[in-house]
């Protein structure tokens, strides 16, 4: 078995596909193991066929597999879409009273999960552990860690849940070994790594709240709305006050308000949502409040494909409103990284009182992440420059020019000043003018605060070989399939790197030209239909790509179908 | 001791004769006399000749997007409860671009007090129908009139359960100071509808016209807390139109039930992220 176990389990939505996996994660991640899990679903509450694609690995794991280990069916739909997908000797689990016309083979292993269920537990409900049994059995788990994973997974229902629960898995489980038990085991690690498992929205909002932010506005969209969830899950113990707006201008505005008034805020959305937000975005850039805006990509344009993903936001997100001024937009590319933007995103929008954009997906937000626990020893909180002035308030002057373009912020409520912010030009107080000189030196002041973005701007990240030949190039969430596609497309013989862009702008270019000049190859590889990254590279410095992947399809890369595209001549 | 004085006195960019200096002078009355300190007022206003009132006080100001008053306000409010927020524009900001900031705002009952400039005209922008402007009005962008029916925004607010609903006339400065000044106090969202003629684009509406109408409901024997008497008499309109407060009812704050301001206002909250050590441990 490959060093990595990859999982499916499909069903019809609202079967319980989402508790099976996270049960399943919990007890992969509990072994000692990384794990990663895709949400693959329909915008709908009932029937229709979602996924969810899962791999577990002694190695980080920021991507699912193409070739299964093992597919979980809870319905028909499951073994007619994905047994194919089924490596030889890999199992495709599946109950025949659910399918009972359902494919014969060597890999199919009928197991009446319900029957088995009734008859063991005295409830078909559990009839989802007992698939987990014979899933587990298969992979080679001790049953005393898959006992004592239920054990504590439904602790909290009672002693009858855990003792059907524990019951079902066996049933499950004893079958499966007895069936299957001349099948290659998965070597679990025998050291137990420590992690913390969760999904993107809560690192990002975890990030959010450790750097500080204590307000969040924002209106349900996916697949954003876990980032709003998790601020009201914690608003008594954390201390944090969450609205739910009427819209999205609503939600924007609110945040403008509490951070003007001195709270780190932040809104979240998706690019629908942003696009409502995009005036509410440049008031944020004149009055020079700091401001954290998630926007979490899905297809668009418009409705879209609500629940999948897609990075056709770069750009809008780069140029989104009338007007010029300085932003920052962040592209991390798994939930730890997205984890750390945040405080990243929270010091700049401080430091240069500009509007910053963290722009994620779906793949991001709703995936389920293992990754090391976080430490909150790198969160650090730089509030930026802050009016220590004393004397007559009105004297204070909010837009002071000064030589970096940054004035001290002081907040309403400050005895030693008046602060007036205006989304008309303004003169150094605040005060609305149409004077030509004045709206010359403020442009030329929040221009001024692009160069120190710059200076700070977050430098692409090179993974593998400095020697490559070919350097492939991607941005935010991609990374996650392009690091294993790229180590198999270097088994392959390829001298190739990758090069991971995680702040797309400001992006002046030098790094990423220098990484491309040294290349006898370069390629691009994008969730949109258009190249939107190739596209902003070429403006930033001249260089075009010698070839473009891109995948537009709602559905994200997998290593291996990345690693075929990477492997073809032409493009 | 708070003066009309201390809230300064600056040149407008108003016309002569407009009833926004009225207001002006109302606000600045009604502020010395509940004794608000400048720096303690915080005013946000959205765009238009209304929404400039902000820039002719000396307090903090926040001069923000057409119709985006109320959800800045909201936003501050929480972050800091102890400042006085006071949401001020016309009726085409808050009623039109803005309105369903305020239906909302109403829900939440926040404690802003929300002043609309209604002359049922766009001053600004020179001249078209607002929502409060009669169906017959005849503009630029309504030939022959609008053919809709005029908004009723005091209608709209006690059908919210808006807790303090007024109206004022900015040709009697006596009670429209008082009405601010009630409007204010009362905790929770205040919705204080100003008529005032715009001498330069409504020539139907004017300064006689409303006086010629208007009776103060103090000097009757209403009933402020009777919703139904009160969406009933929001709706009188033409021939008399009635002044002074129409409903109030009381209702817990959106600020009382967040637990995170029940001691401290949000902006006074001390952080450390390793307040959430236990937290990281609980993922692992």
């Amino acid at each position: 078995m490959s060093p990595h176990l990859s999982i499916k389990i499909g069903g019809e939505a609202g079967q319980g596909i989402q508790s099976v996996s996270r049960l399943l994660a919990d007890m992969l991640q509990d072994v000692g193991l990384h794990v990663f899990a895709y949400q693959n679903k329909e915008s709908r509450i009932r029937g229709g066929h979602n996924f969810v694609h899962m791999a577990a690995a002694v190695e980080p794991a920021f991507s699912a597999r193409r070739d299964l280990d093992i597919l979980i069916c809870l319905d028909a739909a499951s073994v007619s879409l994905h047994s194919d997908e089924v490596r030889e000797n890999g199992l495709v689990l599946f109950d025949p009273d659910l399918v009972p016309e359902g494919p014969e083979g060597s890999k199919y292993f009928k197991l009446k999960f319900a029957a088995i269920a009734k008859e063991k537990a005295g409830s078909k409900v559990m009839a989802n552990t007992v698939a987990i049994g014979a899933a587990l059995a298969y992979a080679g788990m001790d049953f005393e860690i898959l006992s004592a994973q239920l054990g504590r997974f439904f602790g909290s229902k009672g002693e009858d849940v855990v003792k059907g629960n524990i019951a079902a898995a066996r049933a499950g489980y004893e079958l499966a070994a007895e069936y299957l038990s001349h099948r290659a085991k998965f070597s679990f690690p025998e050291k137990k790594q420590e992690t913390v498992m969760l999904s993107g929205a809560h690192a990002i909002a975890f990030g959010a709240i450790a750097s500080g932010c204590s307000f969040l506005s924002a209106y349900p969209m996916s697949p954003a709305t876990g980032i709003m969830e998790y601020f009201f899950a914690h608003r008594e113990d954390l201390g944090l006050v969450a609205v739910q707006a009427e819209d999205e201008i609503a939600a924007i505005n609110m945040a403008i308000g509490a951070s003007y008034a001195g709270v780190r805020a932040m809104t979240s959305t998706s690019g629908g949502g942003f696009s409502l937000m995009v005036e509410g975005l440049g008031l944020a850039a004149i009055t020079e409040t700091p401001l954290v805006i998630v926007e979490a990509q899905r297809p668009g344009p418009a409705t879209g494909l609500p629940t999948r993903t897609e990075q056709a936001d770069l750009l809008f997100a780069i140029h989104a409103s009338q007007g010029e001024f300085p932003r920052a937009v962040l592209t991390p590319g798994t939930a730890g990284q997205a984890f750390a933007a945040m405080s990243r995103a929270f010091n700049l929008a401080e430091k240069y009182q500009v509007p910053v954009i963290v722009l994620v997906d779906q793949y991001i937000t709703d995936s389920i992440w293992t990754q090391e626990p976080f430490n909150l020893d790198d969160v650090t909180i730089d509030r930026g420059s802050l009016y220590a002035g004393s004397g007559d308030a009105a004297e204070y002057k909010r837009y002071a020019l000064a030589a970096d373009g940054i004035s001290p912020r002081a907040f309403p409520g400050n005895p030693n000043a008046l602060v007036y912010a205006d989304s008309d030009e303004h003169d150094e107080s605040g005060r609305i003018t149409e004077s030509a000189e004045v709206r010359i030196s403020q442009v030329g002041k929040r221009e001024r605060k692009f160069e120190g973005l710059v200076s700070e701007a977050a430098q692409p990240v090179l993974y593998g070989p400095e020697d490559y030949e070919e350097l492939v190039v991607c941005w935010g969430s991609v990374l996650g399939a392009a690091l294993p596609a790229l180590d198999i497309y270097r088994a392959g013989g390829a001298k190739a790197a990758l090069l991971h862009i995680e702040q797309a702008w400001p992006l002046t270019g030098s790094a990423v030209a220098d990484a491309m000049k040294k290349a006898g190859r370069t390629s691009c590889v994008e969730l949109n239909s258009i190249g939107q990254m190739a596209r902003l590279i070429r403006a930033q410095t001249g260089l075009e790509f010698d070839r473009v992947i891109l995948k537009y399809d709602g559905r994200p890369f997998l290593p291996e179908e990345l690693a075929e595209e990477l492997g073809k001549e032409a493009h | 001791m708070v003066s009309r004085e201390d809230y300064g006195s600056f040149e407008t960019a108003w016309c002569p004769g407009c009833g926004n200096f009225a207001l002006l002078e109302s606000l600045k009355t009604a502020l010395a006399e509940a004794g608000i300190e400048p720096g303690k007022l915080l005013m946000v206003s959205g765009i238009g000749q209304a929404a400039k009132i902000p820039q002719y006080l000396r307090c903090n100001m926040f001069n923000g997007l057409h119709g985006r008053a109320l959800p800045v306000a909201t936003g501050a409010k929480l972050a800091n409860h102890e400042l006085t927020v006071i949401a001020e524009s016309g009726d085409g900001c808050m009623y039109s671009e803005g309105g369903n900031h305020l239906s909302h705002a109403i829900r939440r009952n926040i404690d802003i007090t929300c002043i609309v400039h209604d002359n049922q005209v766009y001053g600004l922008t020179k001249g078209q129908a607002s929502p409060t402007s009669e169906p017959e009005f005849d503009s630029g962008t309504s030939p022959g009139g609008s053919h809709m029916e005029a908004h009723h925004p005091l209608a709209l607010a006690i059908a919210l359960d808006c807790g303090f609903v007024a109206r004022g006339f900015a040709g009697d400065m006596e009670q429209l100071s008082q009405l601010i000044r009630d409007g204010i106090k009362h905790p929770g969202f205040a919705l204080i509808d100003v008529l005032q003629p715009c001498v330069s684009f409504n020539g139907i509406n004017t300064f006689k016209w409303y006086k010629d109408r208007v009776y103060k409901l103090e000097e009757t024997d209403y009933d402020s807390g009777n919703r139904s008497i009160a969406f009933e008499k929001s709706l009188e309109w033409g021939g008399k139109i009635p002044t002074g407060v129409l409903y109030r009812a009381s209702r817990n704050t959106f600020e009382s039930s967040e637990p995170a301001i029940a001691k401290i206002p949000l902006v006074k909250r001390e952080w450390n992220p390793q307040n959430l050590r236990s937290i990281v441990d609980k993922m692992k």
